[in-house]
């Protein structure tokens, strides 16, 4: 789940300082009593308990998609994970980190011209802040068609760098958690420098900046794996993959994936007759983009490299070559 | 201690997966009497087993349990075959569900298995005898050409000549039939039924409505309640006309089919107190209602906020690999004095309800001999480490003792452990009376 190393550690011993989640009776709560010692504690839960947190939106998003597979899945686990995710919103929402996300979501939009993308995608479309930008280090190369890398830099009154690559189009319902997807362990890595313009609290520069930081340094390996690895298949994939479901608002789209199960099924048949072995891409896809940790991200995309293998071979016997 | 395998197991943990997957027991059950034991298991398939009976010359001294109590296979069938849903092109399992053994009325037990959309009703009977001396059929029952017919038998012979049939005793065999289909009642899955103690209807609950079925009516169903948080009902052993059902915030209500025909209305309300965070809403819902066997209802296990408190640590990775959604049963023994849940890594606990006090166990076959005595177990939390026990970072999340029965008068348990049935008996007090 942690990645190995340092970031384990950081994060395993923030685990257990928040282990009790809303409840302090951890075994291992009642750490140091120094009043510097406990701004730095609380500095290091805040940031591994939004790490955490994090973690688990990823983890329940994933489940709500994968649980879609062969066997109906058990009503009690779907609208706990549900109310898992709804919870986290909230939480985020609070602590305006969901706005930070939303925004930094925004900021990098996909082109017009995608197949889809959810009404908060697409608001803020600004192909000037995306032209004409100048490349970044690590941007990548000789992608194929139909496979974007972004990367944005606005400038102005936010100081915002989102890297981004946007493969195929977001599911509709992924509402303000919906990073451009890629289904193939693509997620973004955002850096982020909170300004007073944007931000309620600057509390959260500094949990940003270490988040951040992390994140870019991983990102940058794994992000560039993925893009190597996956850029063949990517174009198979996005030729065959159907959305299906209008932009809904943000909001009820939390919701909307679980007050109308149905369409879901329609999603799957759908998917399953066009022949597709791919996790079903549809309201839940926020696969492999989710997370932040790279190592997530490796996992996911390795299960869809199996899941691709399938798949050739079955648009080989489709196509009869 | 005495203990009961009940499949074989195979001990290449690279074939384990694969090959018992479809063993792994999913419901235990005792009938009413206790000398039957139901298990269901993945596969769809049902093993009986029969507890010996020892006649009362043979048995050891007064005080004695000796070999009394041994459980042996009765009958095994196949219950719910997988299934396919059309509409939504999604798998039904055959996993057995929850297994319930109607009150006995005559010679023939019968008892009622569901999966996740159909409850079955079987009827197990026993056959000793058979009637042998037939005149149009042969031995093997077929029926003779009557061209090759050519003498009649003479002894016992009737006037005309035809002899009459007699039954003769022969080997006891188990024959297990279904009865009844109660399919289509369910748009989600069956998590209990209950059978109602005037043996004539039962309920069914899945995690949305409850649905009341009469015995003898498969076309037709009660849909009783609807709720959007249900988690499991029960009928009290003695009433009729009430039920109680369990939400997955923990609470439980009461309900009255006097009072009205839906019963959307609770009578009575029980709530324990709870905590808000994110995973106690997934481990509130892990416990399932039981009758005291009174009739008093559970209010609140005591002693459940105790059973996983050394989890809370490691909840995120409980939530990642979906332990936390493991739905751990309870249950009580016959004098309501003892409740009993399992755990992970083949433990299961016991607390007694007065004193507050529990008993860590493990149902492992490596190590435990038949007949030896179990050992205590303990999960370290912290403080001075004794010898045995285990970390929470050791603890097996794959070996979960979800499912278990007491038998309804003595002290005998039986635990399943993925796909072993363990039996276990109380040899200082075999009856629950003497507790």
């Amino acid at each position: 789940m942690f990645p190995k190393g340092t970031k384990r550690k950081f994060s395993d011993a923030g685990e257990e300082a928040v282990g009790g989640g809303g409840g302090d009776q951890g075994p291992s709560a009642a750490s140091s009593s120094s009043s510097s010692a406990a701004a730095a504690a609380a500095r290091t839960l805040t940031s591994s308990y939004s790490l955490q947190r994090q973690s688990l939106l990823d983890m329940s998003l994933i489940k709500l998609q994968l649980c879609h597979m062969l066997v109906e899945p058990n009503l009690c686990r779907s609208v706990l994970i549900a109310n898992t995710v709804r919870q986290i919103q909230e939480e985020m929402t609070q602590d305006g980190t969901w706005q930070i996300m939303t925004q930094a979501l925004a900021a990098a939009q996909c082109p017009a011209d995608r197949l889809v993308a959810t009404e908060v995608l697409c608001r803020q479309t600004d192909p000037a802040a995306q032209a004409g930008q100048s490349p970044k280090p690590f941007s990548v190369s000789g992608v194929e068609e139909g496979y974007h890398s972004e990367e944005v830099v606005m400038d102005g009154d936010v100081e915002t760098e989102v890297t981004m690559s946007s493969l195929s189009p977001a599911s509709p319902h992924a509402s303000s958690a919906s990073y451009l997807a890629g289904p193939f362990g693509m997620r973004p890595c955002w850096e982020e420098e909170d300004d007073d313009d944007e931000e309620e609290e600057g509390d959260c520069e500094e949990d940003e900046e270490e988040d951040s930081e992390e994140c870019a340094s991983e990102g940058e390996e794994a992000e560039q794996d993925h893009l190597r690895a996956d850029s063949r298949t990517g174009e198979q994939v996005f030729g065959t993959f159907e959305i299906k479901h209008p932009a809904p608002p943000p909001d009820p789209a939390l919701d909307e994936l679980f007050s109308d199960v149905d369409p879901s099924y329609y999603d799957l048949d759908t998917v399953l007759t066009g022949m597709q072995s791919a996790p079903k891409m549809g309201p839940y896809d926020l696969l492999e983009s989710l997370s932040s940790h790279g190592p997530t991200a490796l996992s996911s995309s390795s299960s869809c490299r199996s899941d691709l293998n399938e798949l050739d071979h079955i648009m080989e016997i489709i196509v009869g070559s | 201690m005495g203990e009961d395998a009940e499949s074989p197991k195979i001990n290449h943990t690279f074939l384990r997966d694969y090959v018992t997957e479809a063993d792994v027991i999913s419901t235990v059950e005792f009938n009413q009497t206790g000398d039957l034991l139901a298990t269901g298991d993945k596969g769809g398939r049902v093993v009986i087993f029969q507890r010996e009976t020892e006649s009362k010359g043979e048995s050891e001294e007064a005080g004695e349990v000796g070999d009394s109590g041994e459980y042996n296979v009765y009958s095994t069938f196949q219950s719910h075959e997988p299934d396919f849903d059309y509409l939504k092109s999604l798998e039904i399992e055959e996993k057995i569900n929850k297994i319930r053994w109607l009150p006995q009325q005559n010679a023939a037990h019968f008892l009622l298995s569901t999966n996740d959309k159909t409850v079955k009703l079987w009827k197990v009977s026993e056959r000793d005898k058979r009637p042998e001396g037939y005149n149009l059929k042969d031995e093997e029952g077929r029926i003779k050409d009557v061209s090759t017919i050519t003498s009649l038998r003479v002894q016992n012979s009737l006037p005309c000549g035809f002899t009459v049939p007699v039954l003769k005793p022969t080997d006891l065999m188990v024959e297990v039939r279904p009865r009844r289909v109660f399919a289509n009642g369910h748009t989600y899955h069956i998590n209990s039924i209950s059978v109602n103690s005037d043996g004539e209807t039962y309920l069914s609950a899945d995690d949305l409505r409850i649905n009341m079925w009469h015995l003898d009516i498969t076309d037709r169903s009660f849909s009783i309640l609807c709720d959007p948080d249900l988690f499991s009902a029960e009928f009290p052993p003695h009433h009729c006309h009430v039920f109680v059902y369990s939400s997955s915030k923990g609470t439980l209500r009461l309900c009255d089919m006097r009072a009205s025909a839906l019963c959307d209305k609770h009578t009575k309300l029980f709530t324990p107190f709870t905590n808000k965070s994110f995973h106690h809403q997934c481990k509130v819902s892990n416990r399932e209602t039981q009758f005291f066997l009174s009739g008093s209802v559970v209010s609140e296990c005591p002693a459940h906020p105790q059973v996983h408190e050394y989890l809370r640590s490691k909840l995120c990775s409980l939530y990642e690999n979906d332990c936390i959604f493991d739905k751990f049963e309870c249950v009580w023994n016959s004098s309501d004095s003892v409740i009993m849940t399992g755990a992970y890594n083949s433990f299961f606990r016991m607390f007694d309800r007065e004193t507050g006090r529990g008993v860590t166990l493990e149902a492992w076959r490596e190590n435990s001999k038949p007949r030896a005595v179990l050992r205590t177990r303990r999960v370290y939390t912290g403080g001075k480490r004794r010898r045995g026990d285990v970390g929470v970072d050791s603890l097996d999340f794959t070996k979960k003792i979800l499912h278990m029965a007491w038998h309804p008068a003595e002290n005998i348990i039986a635990i399943a452990a993925t796909n072993n049935l363990y039996i276990f008996q109380d040899r200082v007090n075999p009856d629950a009376q003497t507790q």
